[in-house]
């Protein structure tokens, strides 16, 4: 919105995302309204029992421009924005929103004030339809008929000024992923939003999608909106926005145009010092520790597996590459002990063991990291403490004669988290109100701790932050220097080549011969998980 | 007579839809109130509190339609009660709808009781006459077991209808349902989930209480003790059975008083040789058979019995 053609908009306000300015004494003049900063915050606070989840935050958002938040996990981007839509109520501070002050708390307050928000986890509901999902809340809601033909024809108009292609008359539970977003931000376009929140929108998207998404806010910006877009991806943030606010540990640490800098210096700023990559010290191979052959299974999410043989040596990190659902699933299952084989056998350190099931494989050492922390990793109800001791409750160290040692079970997760630098409330709080990263630290622990022979890490850092890469990749590697056996599965090529000795790429259920570290690009690896290479072996590894 | 002519017989018919009337209140407001998100375990309750409530007000002098507007208010203050503990207050929907249920009923006889110390045969009151729909109610059998019916039971009716249009063709309708699916798309569309779901309960109870009602205002001309019988918990088993939807629930509560009234034609035709409890188990394990072939596809709301509140991780 441009307005160096208003007479008096100018000097007395440049600058406004300097935030050093004084804000005006007197009531601003109706026709300057347009110099108001889009969405203004002052000084917001808001803590959650002894956790600052934000502290004194101020900052102005433009009309018309994209500013990027970008944090760690749990440094309080989500929490803020909670405030500025009212789900939340700060503590200290006030939000205006083209210079009207936003009462707090109130979410219908902030949509009638133009502020959209695309949730982290989506708001829709899954038995309705997209007309319905977007219709709802914008008819008062004592009329006797929806007007379904209106909505109908708003939304129609909105899809195609805005290349947002969605069936309206779908149900939301047949929608992708992609499309399930496009819907949300329907729904704050059709609420005529001029600030957008995006909470974390790439995290659940394809690359495809995700280019989708950037063209997408580009047009939106090209048509006056201002966007606040939350993210701990830094190519991402590079990408798409004007200028980028850094959040750690509830404060505002840093603030840059986003010109003017780059990624490692913005890696620094949101971590809190210089990002370093793992250093990886000779392989000192060892025995070998788990082997598997001959090995099929039943498909799963996928392919199953087809007669593969992979031995797991003592001192070593095996790396699996490969596009999801090619019998990575399957193969963690199995080594995990959720899943059987149909045929093949398993042996530990040379033994075969008979009957293979998850006690079994926590009784030889073989320690899990799942690939999916909430659903499998985590009992999200119970506490941190009922959780680090899920695997291991019935050692006599954690029970006796059928009691917990409610003592040496809090013991052991206060050990954990001051170990392995957990940000949480306490012992007793719920594992769901932890970040992924945090969350992802306490499994971590729990599986390293018993010091395994064997380590299972399925995607061990999706979703996570770069210091929380940073500091599961060094976890792992410093296992490997112990001597534990380690499979490492992958979808992030960089993370295996990164950390693996050994890589091996599977596909339809059967893996490629083994390259050792720096024999193949990682365009090679690629052709490979396109199934590009006949160079499958039965007996590969 | 033998057992298959039962079906085809008009008295059949009638008795059948008449039986059918106070499900079909009582399984509209479960529907409602589990639409919304919360289970109505006070279902129970509220239909004996409603049943005694109407038929009072006409036994004290009071109008029909007046006592079954009390009912419908008594209703409304149990749900009220039960909203305000499992909604804004985050209780347990079982503990609290097992409570309103208890409360309901044991107030009930209580003031029952304190009403009327000295009566050993429940008085009577003059109910709701059949009001047959000229035209339509000489149609053989169908016309017959629909159009000769008392008002309440063309109430009845038109509480299903107006339940589904309210559900699928209003905006407080969508509101209602996206409250049972995913709260936080109501509260993220500016619509406060306490108030959709407090209302809905309120509403939803209501019905409820009219349901009981009908059997003393209607059904029959007086009250007694245990007369519900457990026909709430049968509504909570229609709602699933109908899978959350009005139509479908409606089906179900006519084919459960089908059962009801044939069993009780059996008895008759079967000349004792039976045990008569063998018949009154009849639509129950009936119900059970249906419940398990249909049920097992419903799609149930998918936050019902999560409570909600904002602000909350």
């Amino acid at each position: 919105m441009p307005d160096e053609e208003l007479p008096f908009a100018g000097s007395a306000h440049s600058l406004p995302w300097t935030g050093k300015e004084a804000s005006p004494a007197t009531p601003l003049p109706v026709t300057d309204v347009s110099s108001n900063p889009a969405l203004r915050l002052s000084r917001i606070s808001k803590r959650f029992g002894p956790l600052k989840a934000n502290e004194a935050i101020s900052f102005d958002l433009k009309r018309g421009e994209v500013i990027a938040l970008l944090g760690e996990n749990g440094a309080g981007k989500t929490t803020l924005m909670n405030i500025l839509f009212g789900h939340y109520v700060a503590d200290e501070g006030s939000v205006e929103a083209f210079g009207e002050p936003l009462p707090p708390g109130d979410p219908r307050a902030a949509l009638d004030a133009g502020i959209g928000m695309v949730h982290q986890h989506f708001t829709l509901a899954d038995n309705m339809t997209v007309q319905e999902n977007i219709a709802l809340g914008t008819q008062s809601l004592w009329r006797m008929r929806l007007d379904r033909a209106a909505a109908q024809r708003r939304i129609e108009q909105l899809s195609a000024d805005f290349g947002l292609a969605v069936d309206p008359a779908a149900t939301v539970s047949t929608l992708s992923v992609g499309e399930r977003q496009r819907v949300e931000i329907l729904k704050a376009l059709y609420r005529e939003a001029r600030i957008l929140i995006l909470d974390e929108p790439t995290a659940v998207l394809t690359p495809a999608e995700t280019d989708a998404l950037f063209r997408t806010l580009k047009l939106l910006v090209a048509k006056g909106l201002s966007i606040i877009f939350i993210s701990h991806k830094l190519h991402e943030v590079m990408a798409v926005s004007d200028r980028v606010l850094v959040l750690r540990s509830g404060y505002l640490v840093g603030e840059r145009e986003t010109g003017s800098t780059d990624r490692k210096e913005l890696a620094a700023l949101m971590v809190g010092q210089e990002v370093k990559p793992a250093e990886v010290s000779p392989v000192k191979l060892g025995a070998p520790l788990l082997a598997l052959e001959g090995v099929s299974t039943a498909p799963y999410n996928g392919a199953g597996l087809d007669k593969v043989s992979l031995t797991l040596t003592a001192g070593e990190i095996t790396g699996l590459a490969g596009v999801a659902g090619n019998g990575q699933a399957v193969l963690a299952g199995l080594i995990a002990g959720i899943r059987r084989p149909t045929s093949g056998s398993i042996s530990i350190a040379g033994r075969e063991v008979a009957d293979w099931s998850p006690r079994a494989a926590l009784a030889h050492g073989v320690a899990r990291i799942p690939e999916d922390r909430h659903a499998i990793g985590s009992i999200g109800d119970m506490s941190v403490t009922e959780n680090v001791i899920a695997e291991r409750y019935r050692s006599p160290r954690f029970s006796r004669m059928g009691f917990l040692n409610w003592k040496a079970a809090g013991r052991f997760a206060e050990k954990l988290i001051a170990d392995y630098d957990v940000k949480c409330p306490s012992p007793e709080a719920r594992i769901r109100l932890l970040s992924g990263g945090n969350m992802q630290k306490l499994i971590l622990g729990r599986a390293l701790d018993p010091d395994p022979a064997v380590i299972l890490a399925s995607q061990p850092t999706r979703g996570l932050d770069v210091g929380a890469v940073a500091y599961v990749h060094r976890m792992l590697l410093e296992a490997r220097d112990r001597g534990a056996a380690i499979l490492l599965i992958s979808e992030d090529l960089e993370e295996v080549l990164a950390l693996s000795d050994r890589i091996i790429v599977m596909s339809k259920g059967r893996f490629s011969t083994p390259s050792s570290r720096g024999e193949r690009t990682i365009r090679e690896l690629g052709d490979l998980m396109a199934g590009h290479s006949g160079e499958h072996s039965d007996h590969a590894a | 007579m033998d057992a298959l002519e039962i079906l085809f017989t008009a008295s059949f018919w009638v008795a059948a839809i008449r039986i059918a009337s106070p499900l079909i209140f009582a399984t509209m407001g479960e529907l409602i109130c589990e639409r919304a998100g919360v289970l109505n375990l006070g279902i129970e309750g509220i239909m004996t509190a409603g049943a005694f409530a109407g038929w009072f007000t006409v036994y004290s002098g009071g109008d029909l339609w007046a006592g079954l507007l009390v009912a419908a208010l008594v209703g409304a203050m149990f749900g009220l009660l039960h909203a305000t503990l499992t909604v804004p207050l985050g209780l347990s929907q079982h503990v609290v709808g097992i409570g309103v249920t208890l409360l309901a009923t044991s107030l009930t006889y209580f003031i029952y009781r304190l009403a009327l110390p000295e009566v050993t045969s429940p008085p009577k009151i003059e109910p709701f006459q059949p009001l047959p729909i000229p035209g339509l109610s000489s149609i053989p059998v169908f016309g017959e077991a629909l159009f000769t019916q008392t008002p309440l039971t063309y109430l009845a009716f038109v509480s299903v209808a107006a339940v589904a249009w309210i559900l699928y063709r209003t905006p407080i309708g969508l509101a209602v349902r996206a409250a049972g699916e995913n709260p936080s798309a109501v509260e993220a569309q500016g619509i406060s989930v306490t108030g959709i779901r407090m209302g809905a309960v309120v509403i939803g109870s209501a019905l409820m209480a009219v349901g009981g009602a009908f059997l003393t205002t209607s059904a029959f001309n007086s009250f007694f003790f245990q007369m519900i019988n457990g026909r709430g918990w049968i509504c909570i088993a229609l709602v699933v059975f109908g899978s959350w939807r009005p139509g479908k629930a409606l089906i179900g509560a006519i084919l459960f008083a089908a059962f009801d009234a044939y069993q009780v034609r059996l008895q008759q035709i079967s000349g004792g040789i039976v045990p008569y409890q063998i018949f009154l188990m009849m639509p129950y394990a009936l119900s059970i058979l249906a419940l398990i072939l249909v049920a097992r596809r419903a799609t149930y709301p998918k936050a019902l019995m999560i409570t909600y509140q904002k602000g909350e991780r």
